[in-house]
């Protein structure tokens, strides 16, 4: 097993080079691990899963109200089947417990069969409508002005770190290399005998076959290679974690009629317990510019207002704004360049998490079209995640964790109860954190009302006290 | 006064059954390695307050069994390493850390049950079971605790940047006063070189003290209103002898930084905007009470300051729990909360004697600019206040010679000046011997459903 996070690179020549450990990027990655083939998993960032696939609204899609035909609508449906099915396998948090799209007028009221329509030609028929009677009993902290809903109730919440987690150990369990710290800035010309060269942060990788999962940065990846098919506008999506005492305000993932203008602003309960409103939808050109401003949280509250107003009421624990991949085509941009050895997997939007392991099968048929030879498929070892969903038992609930390790009874972050066993296997873990988000997207510690108050430093000297820099030289095992 | 019921130690037999009196209706199944225990008195949380309750009931006989989620007891003071902890209640200046272990020591020496690393997760099951019972976890495992009486003593914390909506990116270096001097004190860590303290009240130069001893430069403190609002001897101290500049009438408007902060935008109230370039900056104040616990329970909590209400005997509406301390009016001195807890005491006692507890209160509200009140509700069977006092703060400076007025129904109860005004987020002290009058005229008001609120204004 082989995770590294500086210092020179294998000098081997891999069969597939993956660029980019996000969401995308690690399914396509666990996906190859299937397969007889070396590959290499590259990222420019100290860790997996730290751009757009960390800051989303954590939704698990039935893809209702994807553009019928598209490309996109047919790998959400067919990558939230597979990952719901994994989440089971992996102890990935899931919670089915549907959308509400809430109609605030007559004229959202009478679009709400459209969108019925259109569900059922992206293969989902299990909307129903609901009267604003039963909407008021089923959400009664609704705001006023509610006039009925369409009910999908295949939606889910999801645990996008997790999810992202899930996959990269997977991966690297079953023989991918993964390098962090590794942004790779160019890229040699191929020929059918040589492989190509990859220029890193950290030296030169070679590599036979080459996939493009660079999020935010898919299209000057591209250039690289010599295509300009897409460019990608960041489209900021600022959001709001309320208190984990506002759940109770909120039963279903509260969606807007969408309109023109976008998908608009939702109100949603996350599998930790909170309670989520957001995102905004701002296109940028700094692909950089994950602040949130005072426009855009006054603009949610004044939304979030009318959808939950007691919700504003509550405490906040969290804000933060990620940046949404979005390119000028209406479908993601997934192309395969069989003469180049390079499939450019660019575009993928907020619906990336629930299409990631269709999106990953996918790339691989491409692959194989274009010419790799990949051999017979095997079923990898199953992993098992820790959990961090309010839906399952947490360690500090379970006798039986605690009677056989008192570790998993000592609560270091009180908010989001978190032990110190649970930080001690998230830092002994097969890829390990290296900063305190890190830990807090594997853990939930330091994710909490007091955003440290408490536990902050507590938690810091854990993570430095594991040698999380220190380790940053190279974990690499010989058993495999 | 001896507790009827068994008081059982953690080392007390596992799975030992609250004894028949301490359930009422049907007790449910045990949970297979969870522990059922009973004591006379839980008190949830180990500071000052918590631990000065804990002794007292101790020395009545009382058995009782105090908790806290943290390693060491003692709460807030444990990390506030500066000296004049003690000068009110002890006659004798202290540390903090010196203060916190006098009350851990003095509840154990007592013959309370001290137990630290333990939290408190929740409420037994079902309805608001009277007497209460909480689920806890430790590392000795999961423990149902009912008690006869359980106390929240859980203290209070600042709000962190998130809670107070500051835009921009989400840096390190970004801290409370809190989180500063838990990384300073005990955890003994690098902190920055360059910092904003954003706040100028007590607390805010508790920060400025702790960023010193950490060999950490203060550029500048801010804060939205045009003035100060600590003791004038500590600031002209700040500003004077360790030349930490002021900024007023400015907030944050925004935090600049990739990975670590690099500064933090400002907006003055005329409009004018700067940036201080910083690696660090600390959020004072703006304190929040820890009310979970109190929320999940059920009780009523005062909607302005976002403590348990509670009456004059620390009754909060639910049958048997009472709550103290900065839980209740954040923040106060170490020494006021130690008091409450003192003075709590003697009506748990009352409590476990069988006492009766009150079915109706009479509500004390604010207006403005008052913000909130403590206690917010009074017995009408017994109006007593055990402090003597009420609690309050105000948004808005009261000018010297402003007066407190108390009214119920029209009628005034009670008027008194605030010779030297106040300023927000400072105490504001009303006495409370008014209180028996609202007794006095109780009879009619049973009677008489629209017997109103106690309000309180300000007349200047």
């Amino acid at each position: 097993m082989t995770v590294t996070m500086s210092g020179p690179l294998p000098d081997e020549v891999y069969d597939v080079v993956v660029v980019g450990a996000g969401v995308v990027g690690t399914a396509i990655a666990r996906e190859l691990a299937r397969y007889p083939l070396r590959t290499a998993l590259v990222e420019a960032s100290g860790d997996v899963g730290d751009g757009t696939s960390k800051a989303n609204t954590a939704i698990l899609h039935t893809g209702f109200d994807a553009v019928p035909g598209s490309l996109e609508a047919r790998l959400v449906r067919e990558g939230r089947d597979r990952l719901a099915a994994y989440a089971e396998e992996c102890g990935i948090p899931v919670e089915p417990i549907g959308a509400l799209l809430v109609a605030w007028d007559e004229e959202q009221l009478a679009a709400l069969p459209a969108l019925a329509r259109k569900a059922a030609r992206n293969g989902y028929r299990r909307t129903r409508t609901v009267a604003a009677d039963e909407l008021r009993g089923r959400e009664p902290h609704l705001g006023s002005g509610a006039s009925g809903a369409l009910e999908v109730p295949g939606e889910s919440i999801i645990c996008p770190w997790t999810t992202t987690l899930a996959y990269a150990t997977q991966a690297v369990r079953s023989g991918v290399d993964l390098h962090l710290n590794c942004p790779v800035t160019g890229v040699s010309e191929s020929s059918a005998r040589s492989p190509r060269l990859l220029t890193t942060g950290r030296g030169t990788l070679r590599a036979r076959w080459l996939v493009n999962a660079a999020g935010l940065y898919a299209d000057e990846f591209d250039r690289l290679l010599g295509h300009t098919d897409f460019s990608v506008t960041p489209r900021r999506g600022q959001l709001i974690v309320f208190d984990k005492l506002a759940r109770a305000l909120v039963s279903h993932i509260l969606l807007p009629v969408p309109t023109a203008l976008g998908k608009g602003v939702l109100v949603s309960p996350t599998v930790y317990g909170n309670v989520m409103l957001g995102p905004t939808a701002e296109d940028l050109d700094d692909k950089r510019a994950t602040g949130s401003t005072a426009e855009g949280l006054a603009f949610l509250r004044e939304k979030g207002r009318r959808i939950v107003p007691e919700l504003l009421d509550e405490e906040v624990t969290a804000v933060y704004a990620g940046l949404r991949a979005a390119t000028e085509h209406d479908d993601y941009a997934i192309r395969s360049h069989p003469e180049q050895r390079y499939v450019t997997v660019g575009g993928i939007r907020s619906t990336g998490l629930t299409a990631s392991m269709a999106i990953a099968a996918h790339v691989v048929e491409l692959l194989t079209e274009a010419g790799a030879k990949v051999g017979t498929a095997r079923d990898l070892l199953p992993v098992t995640m820790p959990n961090l969903g309010e839906a399952y038992p947490r360690p500090y609930q379970r006798a039986d964790l605690i009677g056989a390790d008192p570790e998993y009874g000592a609560i270091v972050c009180h908010c989001e109860r978190v032990s110190r066993g649970e930080i001690r296997d998230a830092l002994a873990a097969d890829i390990p954190p290296s900063s305190p988000e890190g830990l807090r997207r594997r853990t939930r510690a330091l994710g909490g009302r007091c955003q440290g108050f408490y536990c902050g430093a507590a938690v810091r000297a854990l993570l430095d006290a594991s040698g999380a820099d220190a380790w940053s030289s190279s974990r690499t095992e010989a058993a495999r | 006064m001896s507790g009827e019921l068994s008081s059982s130690t953690p080392d007390s037999t596992p799975g030992s059954p609250p004894s028949a009196g301490a359930a009422s209706g049907p007790v449910p199944p045990p949970v297979p390695g969870r522990r059922e225990r009973a004591v006379d008195v839980l008190v949830v949380g180990a500071g000052p307050a918590g631990l000065a309750l804990s002794s007292r009931l101790a020395a009545s006989g009382i058995s009782v069994e105090v908790v806290d989620r943290e390693d060491e007891p003692g709460g807030v003071p444990r990390h506030c390493l500066h000296s004049g902890f003690g000068l009110r209640d002890l006659r004798r200046p202290l540390t903090g850390p010196a203060y916190a272990r006098h009350w851990a020591d003095t509840a154990v020496r007592a013959g309370a049950v001290l137990r630290t690393g333990v939290t408190v997760t929740g409420w037994g099951d079902g309805p608001p079971a009277d007497p209460p019972a909480v689920d806890v976890t430790s590392p000795a495992g999961l423990e149902r605790i009912t008690a006869r009486s359980v106390v929240l003593a859980t203290g209070a914390r600042e709000r962190p940047r998130g809670a107070r909506l500051v835009p921009g990116t989400r840096p390190a270096g970004v801290f409370t006063t809190g989180e500063l001097q838990r990384t300073v004190h005990l955890h003994h860590r690098p902190v920055g070189r360059r910092a904003v303290v954003v706040g100028a009240e007590s607390v805010s130069y508790s920060a400025v003290r702790t960023l010193r001893d950490a060999g950490v430069e203060v550029v500048a403190m801010v804060t939205e209103l045009p003035y100060h609002q600590a003791s004038p001897a500590t600031a002209l101290d700040a500003r004077l002898r360790h030349g930490v500049p002021l900024l007023v009438g400015a907030r944050v408007s925004e935090l600049v930084g990739r990975g670590r902060v690099s500064g933090v935008a400002l907006r003055q109230l005329d409009g004018r905007a700067t940036t201080v370039a910083c690696d660090t900056v600390v959020f004072t104040g703006d304190w929040i009470p820890d009310h979970e616990l109190a929320r999940r329970g059920g009780i009523t909590l005062d909607r302005a300051s976002r403590g348990p209400s509670v009456d004059g005997s620390f009754r909060t509406d639910r049958a048997g729990v009472f709550a103290v301390g900065n839980l209740l009016h954040a923040v106060e001195p170490a020494s006021t909360a130690a008091r409450e807890g003192l003075l709590a005491a003697e009506p748990v006692l009352r409590r476990l004697a069988g006492g009766p507890c009150p079915s109706a209160w009479i509500p004390v509200q604010v207006e403005e600019p008052l913000l909130w009140v403590a206690p917010s509700r009074l017995d009408p069977a017994d109006p007593r206040v055990a402090t003597g006092g009420f609690v309050l703060r105000t948004e808005g400076r009261l000018g010297p010679w402003s007066s407190l007025v108390v009214r119920r129904d029209g009628r005034v109860l009670h008027r008194q000046r605030l010779v030297r005004g106040a300023v927000p987020g400072r105490t504001v002290r009303l006495s409370a011997a008014w209180t028996a009058k609202v007794r006095a005229g109780m009879t009619a008001a049973v009677r008489d459903p629209d017997g109103g609120p106690v309000r309180i204004s300000v007349e200047r």
